[in-house]
């Protein structure tokens, strides 16, 4: 890990947290921190009224927590396939370099 | 940029269906080819496509006080190029669509088409522009913020056409008010932790990057002299 890559880890965080301080305090409820594909939602049916969605997900995670659950069953199975590239490959290297 | 299940009109999700049917169809081709001339970029090819997953489900909040999420399309589109970063993209929007009502079956076409054929395109334009110009790091960043960004563009581009409403330009800056403007942070948030991921793979598989010609050696000095001097494989 070169100081370049803390840098730009630690610049990725400031960019997260700077709307969670800006809007401290403030909830959904308040409209903050909603998601935008919902607020996409919103102004069609603002535009067109009328618009009836003409299908509807054939399966929905039937609360928040299990939502959650496969969302982060998701950002799980991405990250161990990227660490496990990581880790293979650099333990290779340094096996290379101490035979 | 997920555009809800049911919420584009028939004719919309059949012409988005068959714009990215053909780019997959074709990025099928091309993975198969890929992965009989150069087997050995297939850990490379799941890690692209793992990065999508990752980064596709975290969902951060923005500075005009919305939740987004990044893509990770544009690390897949200056490694594979648009069509195989098209079939990724898709994987992905299934497994959003099935699982957690996101996006949708009927608008799957249209979300493969912002996040799989028109955010990579930007995204390999910048990369092939700054190419060779800047240290490929760079260029991967530019390129990731600029495939992130497209996207969003494109979602809003794409509801436009379909709720054009009175005034179109109106109602596409409506749009683009919510998805352009807030991706422009996260747009960031992603290029920057792109490129730490490609520095890593620079590092570690600087060969597969040879390989596939997105580096060339001057890149990366040690890994070619060492190569030379038969000091690797």
């Amino acid at each position: 890990m070169e100081t370049k890559h803390i840098i730009l880890i630690l610049a990725v965080i400031i960019l997260i947290i700077i709307p969670l301080v800006i809007y401290a305090g403030k909830g959904e409820e308040e409209g903050y921190f909603g998601g935008a594909d919902s607020a996409a939602e919103d102004i069609i049916t603002e535009i067109n009224p009328n618009y009836q969605p003409w299908f509807s997900p054939i399966w929905e995670p039937p609360s928040g927590e299990i939502e959650s659950l496969l969302f982060a069953l998701q950002a799980a199975i991405g990250a161990i396939i990227i660490g496990y590239f990581i880790g293979y490959n650099k333990a290779k290297i340094e096996l290379k370099s101490q035979s | 940029m997920h555009v809800m299940e049911g919420y584009l009109p028939p004719m919309w999700c059949a012409i988005w269906y068959i714009l990215s049917g053909i780019v997959v169809g074709y990025g099928i081709i091309k993975i198969n080819q890929l992965l009989k001339e150069m087997p050995e970029v297939k850990p490379l090819l799941a890690v692209a496509g793992a990065y999508m997953f990752v980064l596709s489900s975290l969902k951060l909040p923005s500075v005009t006080g919305s939740c987004s999420h990044p893509c990770g399309n544009g690390l897949s589109a200056v490694l594979f190029g648009v069509p195989i970063t098209a079939v990724l993209a898709t994987i992905v929007l299934l497994f959003q669509a099935l699982l957690l009502a996101h996006g949708g079956l009927t608008t799957l076409g249209a979300n493969i088409f912002s996040m799989g054929v028109m955010g990579p395109l930007a995204g390999v334009i910048v990369w092939k522009l700054l190419r060779g110009k800047i240290n490929s790091t760079w260029a991967v960043m530019l390129a990731a913020i600029a495939a992130d960004w497209m996207t969003y563009v494109t979602t809003s581009i794409q509801l436009t056409l379909a709720f054009p409403g009175e005034d179109p330009v109106k109602t596409l800056m409506i749009f683009l008010s919510i998805f352009a403007v807030t991706q422009v942070p996260l747009a960031i948030a992603e290029g920057l932790l792109t490129a730490v991921l490609w520095d890593k793979i620079k590092e570690l598989r600087p060969d597969l990057l040879l390989k596939l010609g997105v580096i060339d050696e001057s890149e990366v000095p040690h890994y070619t002299q060492a190569v030379e001097t038969g000091g690797a494989e």
